[in-house]
């Protein structure tokens, strides 16, 4: 366990994807199995046991820390796990100091065998046997909340890595084992057999789009490419085949390969109905009523829930619009043409003829102007009543095979400009999660005249928009000019000489009578710190009016 | 007024900072004062301005060396454990174990005993004469590390986790982020203890400070200007830098530069991410929960203030140990580690 703990530690430290790779490699090289076969299920999520509940943890760490030096302490830290990892600590009276290392394979056992009564039991001596690294790592596991930026792909490629395969060789064969895959690492070891059961629902790697830049158009010919609306959703890949008995196999991937079959059974159900043998769609996964597309913020009420109640799902109907088809009835589509991979989805859609499955459609446009006025004005240019859905426009070469990742030149994304002002910083307030220690969630406002003469109202708040380096000096702004503290909340020293100014992006602006300054706006972030900026010429309340009235 | 605690019967805070009537004087004053105690040559402890300044030899020359000749009128060394009677308070300097030079002060005055840590620990540090805990009625304390999760690790741990990690990857320059005062020379000295037998590379913005624990007779690791280095050629050898040159493009030469970044804070993973480091190393210049705990217990004090960082916790920690303490929510105090970005820009 302690060194697959540091496995992870090492992990979550490595930004480069090949460094991954090179640990991840070098671990499966040096560790014995059955531990690395369980460190690799940890890795893909193929570890089924019951999670242990952040509630019983709390509840672990409170037998043994103050609870108010426990909350300041996870204020700070912001992650349970973590937080509890640091401040555990041993009870060397009930145990003495020389504990046996904790063995993954005994932790993934035992959680299996273990019934409700004793887990507690086991939970602490564990937690007693590991160090800070170690208790992160063995929390992580068995809360289920394991991230250190490895996808379950990735971690197949290291594996792939250790027998000199390409990882499409370890996917096919993933499908029919189990951990800890003893026959997968014989295999790569040349040890052993290739396994023989090949996925009949595998995961492609998809394609990704460049952002478009405005003097792109200069080099591009607006014959040569076809237009789509750039949907305000999640994209999905949906697989389906059959297995030997000819039972129908499906199944949803994120764009990264994840599969989240179980998170969207309303949408498996419904594709898995379609006749054919086998076939792949690439999508947006929508939500649609009464055949309208939902806002994001409704999607994302169906998002991240832990359980997918039938109350969820007649709320929210999962939705699939289909943009692309890379693979039917045996046949691997993606080495064809762009507008022929696009006739034969149209007519498979239209054949099939299943309730959650519609086609995205073409944009019509003659030249980049008109292009630009159909990205500002969806509703108008075909997009109807879904207008408000749209995020941009995708535009895809006519000629364009579908390939892996992100190619330069093939497809683009161009996205809808958004408004700016400037705001003035007014109060800080400490973030959630991994920015917890930091001041990084804004309330930033702009002047209005009053009895008094000008004074700043707030219009609204901001959470994103800045680099972690940016994040630091803010922060640091903020804590050397608090005038005051209430709480979490700084305020933040504000006037017309003294003070932050944001440039601040939104995608819109709606009346509200909740808010202070009588405007809310849609999606604020920050575009640019304006260091520079003297506070008094930050905008005025005027120039979102006049944008109000505009809209 | 027989209630009155220990502590205000001989400590106030002023915008300036904490003040001693009865001696006259200010204690690290964030503006100018006509007299100044200053603990230690930290940046937000030891600022120029004011008229009179009493701190350790050690302590005068790292402010000589960081604000110029002139950072004030007139200048008294003091030595630790010798009092010294200032208007109607007695003060003696004590070793905080913090940096060279740095100093806990005892104010006697109206009968009480007060301490005023600055900041301090009670880790191994070759580099500086041992904390050396006073007892006293009021305890004023730092507490940058004041919750219960930071529970540092043997300095010495740390750096054998850079010397494996120099292992692991030969060909790559391991660049270490320490703050030039006080964290970059205990590195130094606890990389000659484990054996380091080449030259670390220091960046220009290190060297007088090193001079100076030089001069005082510690021993560290040879140390050569960077800048002479021929850059591709540094593959596995250790390159020390101020926090916040450890991002700039001079790096960029050197062959796939490992960042390192020594501090306290590199305990809590957001804050190792924030900082783009890939192996962090937990070495921290100032006391952790334990420490704090520990140090406020043997001080006998029945009265406790803390200054800066993470106050809430440890006045927490002292009322449930039946002590009098206080928050002083002091601003204008920050760890070195965070403070540095900040400093180098004022000083550009
Ligand atoms: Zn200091
Ligand atoms: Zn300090």
């Amino acid at each position: 366990m302690n060194r697959f703990a540091q496995l992870l530690d090492r992990l979550s430290y490595q930004p480069a994807r090949n460094g991954k790779l090179r640990l991840m490699t070098d671990y499966f090289r040096h560790t014995p199995d059955p531990e690395r076969g369980y460190a690799l299920a940890a890795l893909t999520g193929a570890l089924s046991f019951r999670h242990a509940k952040p509630a019983l943890i709390r509840d672990l760490v409170g037998e043994r820390v103050d609870p108010a030096l426990f909350a300041l302490s996870y204020d700070f830290v912001g992650d349970l796990s973590e937080t509890v990892a640091l401040i555990w600590r041993a009870d060397e009276s009930a145990h003495g100091s020389n504990h046996p290392p904790v063995l993954l394979s005994e932790v993934v056992d035992g959680l299996a065998r273990a019934g409700r009564s004793d887990l507690r039991k086991l939970l602490a001596s564990w937690l007693d046997a590991l160090d800070e690294t170690g208790r992160w790592a063995f929390l992580k596991l068995i809360t289920g909340a394991l991230r250190v930026g490895v996808s379950a792909r990735l971690a197949r490629t290291a594996v792939a890595d250790l027998g000199g395969v390409e990882v499409d060789a370890v996917e096919q064969v993933w499908h029919g084992l189990e951990p800890p895959y003893l026959p997968l690492f014989a295999w790569l070891e040349g040890k052993g057999e290739r396994p023989t059961a090949i996925d009949p629902a595998p995961f492609r790697p998809a394609m990704l789009a460049q952002p478009l830049n405005e003097k792109d158009f200069e080099k591009l010919d607006p014959r040569e490419f076809c237009a789509e609306w750039k949907w305000d959703g999640i994209r999905l890949q949906v697989s389906a085949g059959r297995d030997e008995r000819g039972h129908r196999l499906l199944r949803l991937y994120s764009r990264s390969g994840e599969e989240v079959t179980p998170a969207f059974p309303d949408l498996a159900d419904a594709l898995g109905a379609i006749e054919a043998r086998d076939f792949a769609l690439d999508g947006e996964l929508l939500v649609l009523r009464e055949k309208r597309v939902q806002s994001f913020a409704t999607l994302q009420q169906r998002l991240n829930r832990k359980t997918v109640t039938a109350k969820l799902v007649a709320e929210f109907p999962a939705h699939l619009r289909a943009y692309d088809i890379i693979a039917l009835d045996g046949e691997d589509l993606r080495a064809l043409p762009f507008v022929v991979r696009r006739a034969r989805l149209e007519r498979f859609v239209k054949e099939v003829d299943c309730p959650r499955l519609d086609i995205s459609p073409l944009v019509a446009f003659e030249d980049w102007p008109s292009l630009a006025n159909a990205r500002e004005n969806p509703a108008e240019a075909g997009a109807g009543e879904d207008g408000a859905a749209v995020e941009g426009v995708m535009l895809k070469r006519r000629d364009s095979i579908y390939v892996a990742g992100r190619p330069t030149g093939p497809w683009f994304k161009w996205k809808r400009d958004p408004f700016n002002i400037d705001a003035v910083l007014m109060y800080a307030q400490r973030g959630h999660g991994k920015r917890s220690s930091f001041y990084s969630d804004y309330t930033f406002g702009v002047w209005r005249a009053s009895a008094d003469g000008d004074e700043l109202v707030p219009v609204g708040k901001a959470y994103f928009g800045f680099t972690d380096e940016e994040l630091a000096r803010i922060d640091r702004f903020v804590r050397n000019h608090t005038i005051e503290r209430f709480g979490p909340v700084r305020v933040v020293e504000h006037g017309a000489d003294k003070g932050l100014v944001f440039e601040i992006a939104f995608e819109g602006l709606n009346r509200s009578t909740r808010h202070k300054s009588g405007v809310a706006m849609r999606f604020p972030r920050i575009a640019r710190i304006r260091w520079d900026k003297p506070p008094r010429e930050a905008d005025r309340i005027e120039a979102l009016e006049l944008l109000l009235k505009e809209g | 007024m027989a209630e009155q605690s220990a502590a205000a019967a001989v400590l106030t805070t002023t915008p300036a900072g904490l003040y001693c009537p009865a001696g006259d004087f200010h204690i690290d004053p964030i503006r100018g004062a006509a007299r100044a105690l200053v603990t230690h040559g930290h940046s937000d402890h030891a600022r120029a301005g004011s008229t009179q300044v009493l701190a350790t030899q050690a302590t005068l020359a790292i402010m000589r060396a960081r604000l110029g000749p002139n950072f004030a009128c007139s200048l008294q060394a003091i030595r630790y454990g010798e009092p010294l009677t200032i208007g109607d308070a007695r003060v003696t300097f004590v070793p905080a174990g913090h940096v060279l030079g740095s100093a806990q002060i005892l104010i006697e005055a109206h009968g009480r005993r007060v301490v005023v840590s600055g900041d301090y620990k009670r880790a191994h540090d070759p580099t500086c004469a041992p904390f050396e805990p006073i007892r006293c009625d009021a305890f004023v304390s730092e507490a940058t590390f004041g919750l219960p999760v930071f529970r540092h690790p043997p300095a010495v741990d740390e750096v054998a986790k850079l010397l494996a990690s120099l292992r692991v990857f030969p060909e790559r320059t391991h660049v270490v982020g320490a703050y030039s005062l006080g964290k970059a020379q205990r590195l130094l000295a606890l990389l000659l203890e484990a054996g380091w037998d080449r030259p670390v590379w220091v960046h220009g913005a290190m060297e007088s400070m090193i001079a100076l624990y030089r001069a005082d007779g510690v021993r560290m690791v040879e140390t050569r200007h960077v800048t002479t280095a021929d850059k591709p050629k540094l593959g596995g050898e250790i390159v020390l830098c101020p926090p916040s040159a450890a991002s700039d493009i001079w790096l960029r030469k050197m062959p796939d530069p490992l960042v390192a970044f020594a501090s306290g804070w590199m305990r809590v993973r957001a804050r190792a991410r924030q900082r783009g480091v890939e192996l962090p190393l937990v070495v921290s210049d100032h006391a952790d929960w334990s420490e704090l705990c520990a140090t406020v217990k043997e001080t006998g004090c029945s009265e406790l203030w803390v200054t800066h960082g993470a106050e809430e916790a440890l006045v927490h920690w002292a009322r449930t140990q039946g002590l009098a303490a206080r928050p002083l929510h002091m601003i204008g105090f920050g760890d070195e580690d965070e403070a540095d970005g900040l400093s180098t820009e004022t000083q550009a």
